[in-house]
Formats: structure tokens, C-alpha cells, sequence
């Protein structure tokens, strides 16, 4: 029974005959007041218990914000004004995604499993609700990718991870400074002649730390208290103005 | 030094906020003016999101009003009666107005509507100063003096309710103030403005108030509504980012004492002149944006912001 067992988990292991193990600079990053943008080491390692199977290893390295519903609108002209007069709803984007990879994309990893995992970009948007009357749906997807790539927020980073002796593997991944907080999501597959032989992932923590956290938490949780001493500021700083000014005329 | 600010979630320079806000604070030191008519368009300029501008620079007028109010009321040029009842107007145009800026949010179609009322207000406003003072300088090179024309009984008169304001020497109806407190209301919320390029001229002309009370009367009921204002849009919107206002206003409160000096080395009629070419200028570029076809069509919007 035991040497059945034994057996069972030889087997099973060897189905998975190669495994990741990794490791990040950091997992977390604090947004403090001066947050200028952040960049994540990633490294790691091809774990094998017997000797590799023909075909280079590839790895493909995913970075993904906290995903949230989002409006695309478009404008078209009405009476002359450029009007916003189309919306999809796009169900869930990522606020941040990154997806770099140790070859060319489509040599990196397959479409089959592409889809599977939903790794390249326009797959990690997930769209549907588009009203009947907007007929080209895939345009605004595509808006949504091509505002974002130019703000650094969706980057495809092909031939950017660097693998050596077919075992060690690194990356890097810069984050824009305007990033939005929450868990992110970092993915790691392994492939082989463009299919996933391992995956990974594990959280990094983008948090808003410090003076940041407390102004955000208080306008979210205690808007009453927070719209008050915004004014209260205001108040004190227009008092503090006039009386400082008022000393400099009489000296 | 880039800041990072925790509403907006924008990371901006910090200096070119505090040289915002005083060229902003220097400009409405010479004229006498809120200058919320001029910051909002320029935070949209650099890429603060409209909805967080409007409702952090009504924040921001409260700082600048307050400041001026108090000089006017140490020098007794406040009506505080005829300010309460523009108040009453004000409060409740406020909330109109921020029912209209949440309703059109929902459709997606704020940033035209406070575009909108940009173009429309700042033309009008613009092009009726311009000609006026534009008149005055003709006049006074002509050597002409401008005839005293006695006003006719204005409608403020005529109408029932009638209230004495002895700071302003007017016994008048509350209908026209609460009319004209109630707009400004409306354009304080949409526009994150204080109102008084409008206040002021519809206090002279509509309401027939003595010049000298004028300013410090629109500024005491200034504080009040935008003070609303800011708290309407925290508790529905959460978008008055508080880093943002502190950095304006320091410019700002700066600036405004620097431009009131500045402002009593010119004449009163180049003054204006000038301050209508500044509206017109602003009110153009709004114009021109929304005119030419932009270079992206598409733009994103929270939908869990609504």
C-alpha cells in the first residue's frame, strides 16, 4: 500500500517534472507623497528533478493591478462639438498589467494556452456588456489598451526576461507613478515549446502608506469629517494669510 | 519633486502646483477675483481629472475668499443682510447644482457639461468687459465725463417681500437676490468657481448695490457656498484632494498679496481690459478643444466612481 502510494507520488511529481521557485526585491511598495513610480526585481529558478526534455525553457513573467469595472467613452462630432456619444462598459481591466517574456511573445507561449491563462493584454481585458447599437465593441478594448500602454500602465515586454543555463531566470517590471493601490497579482509560467509546464504567482502589496493612507481612508470612510477639515484648512490658511501679511505692512 | 496625490492618484510636480497656484493667486490679486474661473482650466490643462478639480478648487476659494473677506470686514464693506439672503439663494443652488454635475457624471458627460458652461460664461462675461472698459478708456481720452444716468425703478423694486439693507441703503424685494444667489450656487458646483465674476456684475446691475459693498459682500457669501460645495462633493463623490488644495493655496495666498500690489500701479480701465482678454483667452482654448477633433477619441472612466 505504502509502495503504492510512494509510486503514485513519483508519478504525479514527474508530471510536473519542472517547477519554478522565485523571488522579488520587494513585496510591497509603499505609495508615499513623493511616489515616483516603482521597478520590481523578479528572479528565480527552474527547479528539476531529472534531466530537462528537448526544447529551450521560456518563461513569461505577469505583473496585474486589482482588475475593476471601467466606462469607455467615445467621442463623435454633434452640432459641431466633439461629444462623448458611445460608452462600453468593459467588465474588468486591470488597473496595471505587465506581461514580459524571454523570446517573442507568440514564440513564448502558444495561443491555445494564451487563452488559457490569459496572458497577452487584450486577453486580460475582459469585455462584455457592449450596447446592441455599438457594433465595433473590439475598438473600444483596443482604446483601452492603447491609453494605457501610453501612460505605462499596460506594458508587453518581449525578450525581457533574461534566462541562464536554462535555470536561472530575472526580470524587471517598472510601475508608472500613477498606479492605483491594492493586491497585485505577479505570475510566472514556465513554458516549453509554447506550452505551460509550471505556473506560479504570488501577491505584491501596493499600499498607500503614511500621510497618503490616512487622507485616502478618511475621504472614503469619514467623507463628513474629511470634507469638514478640508475646510477647516482652508479657513486657517486664509486666516494665517492675511494676518501674516497684515504683520509685514505694519513692519 | 513629483507629489503624489492621494485622491486624484495622479503623481504631479509640486512645484508647478505652488507656481499655479501663484500666477493664479498674483492674477486674482490684481483684479480682485476668485481666480477659480481660471484654475480649474488649468488643472484639466495638466491632467488632474475634471471631478477632482472642481471640487478641490471650490476648497481652495474657500482659503482666498475667506482671506479677502476678512480684510472688507475690518473695513466694514460687508452687507451681511443682503449676504445672508444671497446665501439662502447659494446654498440651495449649490445642491441643484451638484444633483445636475452627478446626474450628467453618470452619463459620462461631465467634463462637456463644465466645458460647456465654461465656453458660455467666460464668453459672455469676457466680451461684455472688454467693450465696457474699452468704452471707458475711449471716454476718458476723449475728455468726456461719463453722464450720470439716473436708473430707472428696477424690477428688484417693483416685486414683493421687500427687505431693507441699510449697509447697501436698498429697500428691495428678496426675490432678485435669492435668484441671483441660487445661479451662482448652480455654477459653484458645476463650475468649482466662486461665482463672482458673475456676483459682482449682477449686484450692481440687477440688485443696484453701491459699488464699495460689492466685493466683500459676494466674497463673505462666497465662503459659505463653495464651503458647501466642497462638502457636497466629499461626501458623494470623494474627489477634493486635500494635498492638491493645501499646494494651490500656499501659491495662492502668496500670490494674491503680491497681485494687490501690482494691481494699484494700474489704471482701473487697463485692469479690466486686461482681465477681459484673460477671460476671453481661456474661454478660446475651451472653445478650440472641443471644436477640433481631438487626437483620441476614446477616454476612460471609473465606473466604480459613480
Amino acid at each position: 500500500m505504502l509502495r503504492l502510494f510512494l509510486l503514485f507520488l513519483i508519478s504525479t511529481s514527474s508530471a510536473i517534472a519542472e517547477s519554478v521557485v522565485i523571488g522579488m526585491d520587494k513585496e510591497k511598495v509603499a505609495i508615499t507623497a513623493t511616489f515616483d513610480g516603482s521597478q520590481i526585481l523578479l528572479f528565480g529558478a527552474v527547479k528539476r528533478d531529472k534531466p530537462a526534455p528537448i526544447g529551450d525553457i521560456q518563461v513569461v513573467v505577469t505583473i496585474a493591478g486589482p482588475s475593476e469595472p471601467i466606462s469607455v467613452h467615445r467621442k463623435s462630432k454633434v452640432l459641431g462639438i466633439w461629444m462623448n456619444t458611445d460608452t462600453v462598459e468593459v467588465d474588468a481591466a486591470p488597473s496595471f498589467y505587465a506581461v514580459a517574456t524571454s523570446s517573442g511573445f507568440s514564440s513564448t507561449i502558444n495561443d491555445t494556452e494564451d487563452l488559457r491563462y490569459k496572458v497577452s493584454i487584450p486577453r486580460a481585458i475582459r469585455s462584455v456588456g457592449a450596447p446592441m447599437d455599438v457594433l465595433d465593441a473590439a475598438s473600444f478594448s483596443d482604446a483601452v489598451i492603447r491609453i494605457r500602454s501610453e501612460k505605462g500602465l499596460y506594458q508587453l515586454l518581449e525578450n525581457k526576461v533574461n534566462i541562464d543555463e536554462q535555470t536561472l531566470f530575472r526580470t524587471s517590471i517598472d510601475m508608472p507613478a500613477d498606479i492605483s493601490d491594492g493586491d497585485y497579482t505577479a505570475r510566472i509560467l514556465l513554458t516549453r515549446n509554447g506550452n505551460v509546464v509550471d505556473e506560479f504567482t504570488t501577491i505584491i502589496d501596493v499600499r498607500k502608506v503614511g500621510l497618503e493612507r490616512f487622507l485616502f481612508n478618511m475621504s472614503r470612510e469619514n467623507p463628513l469629517a474629511y470634507g469638514l477639515m478640508s475646510i477647516a484648512i482652508a479657513i486657517f490658511a486664509g486666516w494665517a494669510a492675511s494676518l501674516l501679511f497684515r504683520f509685514f505692512r505694519t513692519t | 519633486m513629483q507629489i503624489y496625490l492621494p485622491i486624484a492618484e495622479v503623481s504631479v510636480n509640486a512645484f508647478l502646483l505652488l507656481g499655479l497656484g501663484g500666477v493664479v493667486g498674483i492674477l486674482s490679486g490684481m483684479f480682485g477675483v476668485g481666480g477659480g474661473f481660471l484654475m480649474t482650466p488649468l488643472l484639466f490643462f495638466i491632467g488632474i481629472p475634471p471631478a477632482v478639480a472642481v471640487a478641490t478648487e471650490a476648497n481652495q476659494i474657500v482659503a482666498s475668499s475667506f482671506s479677502g473677506a476678512l480684510a472688507h470686514l475690518k473695513r466694514k464693506t460687508v452687507d451681511l443682510k443682503m449676504g445672508l439672503i444671497l446665501l439662502i439663494g447659494g446654498l440651495l443652488g449649490a445642491g441643484i447644482g451638484l444633483i445636475i454635475f452627478n446626474y450628467l457624471k453618470s452619463l459620462g458627460q461631465v467634463d462637456l457639461l463644465v466645458k460647456l458652461c465654461y465656453v458660455a460664461f467666460l464668453g459672455i462675461i469676457g466680451s461684455l468687459m472688454f467693450i465696457e472698459s474699452l468704452r471707458a478708456i475711449l471716454k476718458t481720452q476723449s475728455g468726456l465725463i461719463p453722464k450720470k444716468v439716473r436708473r430707472p425703478r428696477s424690477l428688484a423694486q417693483q416685486l414683493p417681500f421687500k427687505m431693507r439693507f441699510r449697509t447697501s441703503g436698498l429697500y428691495i424685494s428678496v426675490i432678485p437676490p435669492i435668484l441671483v444667489g441660487l445661479l451662482v450656487g448652480i455654477l459653484s458646483a458645476i463650475m468649482g468657481v466662486g461665482g463672482g465674476f458673475i456676483m459682482v456684475p449682477a449686484m450692481i446691475y440687477i440688485l443696484g448695490m453701491p459699488t464699495k459693498v460689492v466685493v466683500g459682500t459676494s466674497l463673505f457669501q462666497i465662503i459659505f457656498v463653495t464651503g458647501f460645495t466642497t462638502i457636497l462633493h466629499a461626501t458623494t463623490n470623494y474627489t477634493v484632494d486635500i494635498a492638491l488644495a493645501v499646494l494651490l493655496l500656499l501659491g495662492g495666498v502668496i500670490g494674491a498679496q503680491f497681485g494687490s500690489q501690482f494691481g494699484t500701479r494700474l489704471r482701473a480701465e487697463q485692469l479690466r481690459i486686461l482681465l477681459a482678454l484673460m477671460v476671453i483667452a481661456v474661454c478660446l482654448k475651451i472653445a478650440l478643444d472641443l471644436l477640433i477633433m481631438p487626437t483620441e477619441l476614446y477616454s476612460i472612466s471609473n465606473a466604480s466612481m459613480h
